[in-house]
């Protein structure tokens, strides 16, 4: 017995050594096979589809490992530099960027091309949890304030590209680095009143007149069933139909039969639920909710303030993905176009999003070397 | 870059702070995720039913399925209205690659004319997505053969193979069968009042004349369905279930189509009709308008020109003349002899003398006879064999309008027959109450005389003429003329039509005509007996050698008014001026099979003996054994016979091996 709980402390430390945190890979892993089979499903039994996701998670899982070998120190030192080539590269896409879908959101280096804003959503968080852990913690108004000006100008180049939908996204990733650090809850009501206000300007000054549709669709998809409600309209019927069991694997019409729109990257929770029905939702949404738990576990147990508020962040902007998508294919939130984390089609939000991962398994493992 | 310094942190205060809004953000996100969940489980659970049958009808099409219309056959199984495959080219226009491109080189390849083509473009422009539109409506074998080929060069193009109509012996049969053809917005609205239209959801023609018409109920049968699975560009993926439709009754004529070529021989060149029917039943055995027109042409829509070819045609090929009103002449006298031996207005042997002219006192009119110098004494039997028109003069004076038009109605003439199509006339049976209603004018003792040789208003349909006459063969006993002898049921058995599975229509009895005295009828029957028997008598010539025991009755009307004094003569007087000639008869005397009603319009010479006689004969000839065509017939029924059992084996092996025992 306890040669048996030595080998357990050393396979331990052979993970740890990895930096990887064990927890947090099982259930990233269970993810990303299930996310497999889904795109198999939902591209119509396309192989070299899922080939080519096989090879953009293989990809993501390489980064993640990297980036996990780096001490959280070494992002902290590099914040401020980081930020201010992300700003510029956002500066830098609206004036040559690469139009596509109707956005600027590429800029094309030549040998690749690459969406500055996806690096921005690790960078935003970074950048906020080094500024707020300078000091001691509550934050200081002053302090939230300066903070809330560097979330405001990625989060607006951003939304002027226009992409609204991750503009919101980095501003929370921001957000939530303050709201972590103690902001008083009156600072938060203030806020929270401002943004309401903010809201009718928000529509009649920044929003796409596309985008303004979308928000209207959600409100009344039936209005427009083959326009620009369809996409909802489908994505509900084909949850809907699901039901208790789901029709079975690859048995959904909906998503078989190419009534639902995009069915393998925005749309590839509504295949699932059609094939999976309630039962599989209820399944991913306790993987998903195992993820968040352990990344605040992280959080809660990083021995920094900035480790603490990147983690946390990192944790609670990977929920919002999985909230948002899901929101709206299921008609909760408006069509923003954003992935099903770890199991939507798509290599970009797949590496950003284990870099983040990367750097919840760095805190995880590296706590025992202080700075 | 700020220089660092040196802050003094609280860490265990900072994990507190940090570990309490963390615990805050959990709290957040467990109730976000139950707010996920439970919209979801309303989706999935609450309002399950309604997301699946929306699902379904996203996915589920029901396809109508056409059913198989009735074939038509006539007495002895020949087929007189078939369904053959017809092949159309049609194009759903979003699966092409390039539309225009496609078109011009498929015309080029199939020889598609511009016309259709720049029709095909106008349809296409009003037509739903993913409909298909036709290109071409009837392909021949060598387009079919030739597309075939090159079909993989057509994405979105395909051949449509659809059953139409056939009438094999076309002009032949169109005044019986009627035809089918495109169901027109008309039909579309009494389809729709009659709550037939799902039944004609997928049906495109419906029956315009005749027994097309008279049966569409039936011999349109019901529809079916086909379930399929669509995606969401409308292609079909698979089949998921099909009702098959139930095809149209068939129906069996009395028609005897021989007897039919044999009329329409008869009357080649000459505009007329005939009807043959048999006398015990009611069944028409021939019934033949000239000229005629071939209803094959309504089935895939007749061109503009053709069809103003056939309307403005001056012989009228579109009249049915078996149903249509010909003043009867001398063809009724053998009827308004017996309502004078019933009214014992005259007898058997009631004279008179004929001078060869009829004058009512104190009137300066001539009422002519045919014969000039007339016929000197006449009774009953003389007054028929040489169709005196004095001694009718005569007795219609006597008998008076009245008299005369009721019996004549108790024959049917002015009404309808019931014939089972509905082109009928009634014709006109004139009465004093009816000269009123119609001219609102008195009648005159003068067209009584005119009434008494069967002319003035008087007119009667052939179909009339034959009805009538089977009541006086049968003595009283009336029958309903129709054309329907039996149906067959399609479901109970697929291939074959025999006597076996036949469905024998019954006819309602009709009450009989009778007579105060029975023997009048063979008074008039023997005196229409001698009319083709006795040498000499009108009838004789036409029915000279032959092998039947035939009776008869000539007639010849008068088209317009000859005015007094004035002669008639065929020769100067106009084409269609000239008199038609009339004829009846029945065979064999003393038990009937059939009765013959002719009719000839506006005839160089002669009268109804030397017209229609000959027409009468040929006609009984074939019906009583000399039966020059039949053998080629027996042929090809025996040619059928062996094709239907052969289709029928290759469906149920078993059924062949039971017949063989």
């Amino acid at each position: 017995m306890r040669s048996s709980g030595q080998d357990q402390q050393q396979v331990r430390n052979i993970w740890q050594k990895l930096h990887i945190d064990v927890p947090l890979l099982l259930g990233i892993l269970t993810l990303m096979a299930l996310g497999v089979f889904i795109v198999y499903s939902a591209s119509g039994q396309n192989m070299s589809m899922v080939y080519r996701h096989i090879r953009s998670i293989c990809v993501a899982l390489v980064i993640m490992l990297v980036i996990a070998q780096i001490p959280p120190l070494v992002y902290r030192k590099w914040a401020v530099p980081v930020f201010v080539i992300g700003l510029l590269t956002l500066v830098a896409v609206l004036i040559f960027g690469h139009v596509g879908k109707g956005a600027q959101r590429w800029l094309d280096l030549g040998v690749m091309r690459f969406q500055p804003s996806e690096i921005m959503k690790l960078v935003v968080p970074i950048m906020i949890a080094w500024f707020i852990s300078q000091a001691n913690l509550p934050v200081k108004i002053s302090t939230v304030i300066f903070a809330f000006i560097l979330v405001l100008m990625p989060t607006l180049l951003i939304a002027r590209q226009p992409d609204l939908g991750t503009s919101l996204l980095i501003a929370s990733s921001g957000i939530f680095v303050i709201f972590l650090a103690g902001a008083s809850w009156r600072l938060i009501s203030v806020c929270v009143g401002l943004a309401s206000a903010f809201a009718p300007i928000l529509w009649i000054f920044l929003m796409q007149d596309y985008q303004k549709q979308r928000v209207m669709t959600l409100f009344n998809p039936e209005q427009d069933p083959l326009g620009s409600g369809y996409h909802i309209i489908q994505s509900k019927i084909a949850i809907g139909s699901g039901g208790y069991e789901g029709k079975g694997y690859l048995q959904g019409t909906q998503s078989q039969l190419e009534f639902l729109p995009e069915p393998h990257t925005d749309f590839i929770f509504s295949v699932f639920s059609e094939e999976f029905g309630l039962i599989g939702v209820g399944i991913l949404l306790s993987i998903y909710l195992f993820i968040v738990m352990r990344g605040l576990w992280i959080a809660v147990n990083a021995q920094h303030a900035f480790t603490k508020l990147l983690a946390g962040s990192l944790t609670l902007t990977f929920f919002v993905y999985v909230f948002v998508n899901i929101g709206m294919v299921s008609g909760l939130l408006p069509v923003v176009g954003v992935p099903l984390p770890l199991v939507s089609y798509g290599g970009t939000s797949m590496v950003t999003l284990l870099a983040g991962f990367g750097m919840l398994m760095a805190i995880s493992t590296h706590r025992r070397f202080h700075t | 870059m700020a220089p660092r310094r040196i802050i003094i942190r609280n860490h265990s205060a900072e994990a507190n702070l940090f570990a309490r809004r963390t615990f805050i953000a959990f709290v957040g996100i467990l109730v976000l995720i139950l707010v996920l969940f439970s919209n979801l489980y309303s989706l999935q659970i609450d309002s399950f039913e309604k997301y699946q049958t929306r699902a379904n009808s996203n996915r589920i099409k029901l396809l109508p399925v056409a059913p198989n219309r009735g074939i038509i056959y006539d007495r002895n199984g020949v087929i007189l209205a078939d369904n053959k495959p017809v092949y159309s080219l049609a194009v759903i226009p979003e699966q092409t690659s390039d539309l225009k491109a496609s078109i011009d080189k498929i015309s080029t390849l199939l020889d598609i004319s511009i016309d259709r083509q720049t029709k095909f473009f106008d349809s296409v422009k009003s037509k739903r997505r993913f409909k298909q539109v036709e290109l071409h409506p009837r392909l021949s074998e060598q387009q079919v053969a030739l597309f075939a080929v090159n079909q993989h060069k057509f994405p979105g193009v395909f051949v449509d193979a659809r059953l139409k109509r056939y009438y094999p012996f076309g002009k032949l049969t169109t005044h019986n069968l009627g035809y089918v053809a495109r169901i027109n917005r008309k039909d579309a609205n009494k389809l729709d009042l009659a709550g037939k239209s799902e039944n004609y959801a997928a049906t495109h023609s419906i029956g315009k004349l005749g027994i097309e018409k008279y049966y569409e109920d039936i011999l349109h049968g019901t529809i079916g369905h086909q379930e399929v699975e669509i995606n969401s560009q409308g292609r079909i993926i698979r089949t998921l279930d099909f009702t098959p439709p139930t095809p149209g009754t068939n129906l069996t004529l009395t028609l005897d189509i021989e007897l039919q070529m044999i009329a329409k021989r008869a009357l080649s060149g000459k505009r007329g009709a005939v009807v043959a029917m048999n006398p015990r039943t009611g069944g028409i055995l021939a019934m033949y308008s000239n000229p005629s027109y071939d209803g094959n042409l309504f089935v895939h829509g007749i061109s503009t020109k053709k069809w103003q070819k056939i309307r403005n045609s001056k012989d009228l090929p579109l009249i049915n003349r078996t149903v249509q009103g010909y003043p009867p002449a001398s063809t009724v006298k053998p009827f308004l002899a017996l309502t004078g031996l019933e009214e014992q207005i005259i007898t058997a042997k009631t004279q008179i003398t004929d001078p060869g002219w009829y004058q009512l006192k104190g009137l300066p009119n001539k009422y002519r006879d045919w014969k000039k110098w007339g016929h000197g004494k006449v009774d009953l039997n003389k007054a028929i064999e040489q169709s005196c028109n004095t001694y009718f003069f005569d007795l219609a004076f006597k008998l008076g309008i009245t008299k005369i038009s009721t019996m004549m109605e108790r024959f049917g003439f002015g009404d309808y027959t019931g014939i089972d199509i509905y082109e009928e006339s009634r014709a006109i049976m004139p009465s004093v109450s009816w000269k009123r209603g119609r001219y609102n004018q008195s009648w005159y003792t003068g067209e009584t005389l005119s009434v008494g040789i069967g002319q003035s208003y008087w007119t009667v349909t052939p179909l009339q003429l034959a009805q009538a006459l089977t009541t006086l063969v049968n003595r009283g006993e009336r029958k309903v003329p129709h054309l329907l002898k039996a149906t067959t049921d399609t479901t109970a058995n697929l291939a074959s039509n025999t006597q076996n599975n036949w469905n024998e229509i019954n006819y309602e009895e009709q009450a009989p005509l009778v007579l105060k005295q029975e023997k009048n009828w063979d008074l008039v029957l023997n005196a229409m007996h001698n009319t083709v028997q006795k040498v000499g008598a009108t009838a004789y010539l036409p029915f000279k050698g032959a092998k039947y025991d035939a009776a008869g009755k000539t007639g010849s009307a008068q088209v317009v008014r000859i005015k007094q004094d004035e002669e008639y003569d065929a020769e100067t007087t106009q084409e269609n001026k000239r008199d038609n000639a009339m004829f009846i008869a029945f065979a064999p005397f003393e038990t009937p099979e059939i009765v013959v009603a002719v009719a000839i319009e506006n005839v160089a010479k002669g009268g109804g003996g030397t017209n229609a006689g000959p027409v009468a004969r040929q006609i009984m000839d074939q019906y009583f054994g000399n039966r020059v065509i039949k053998s080629s017939f027996d042929n090809s029924a025996a040619q059928d016979k062996i094709i239907t059992q052969h289709r029928h084996s290759s469906i149920n092996p078993l059924h062949l091996s039971n017949e063989s025992e």
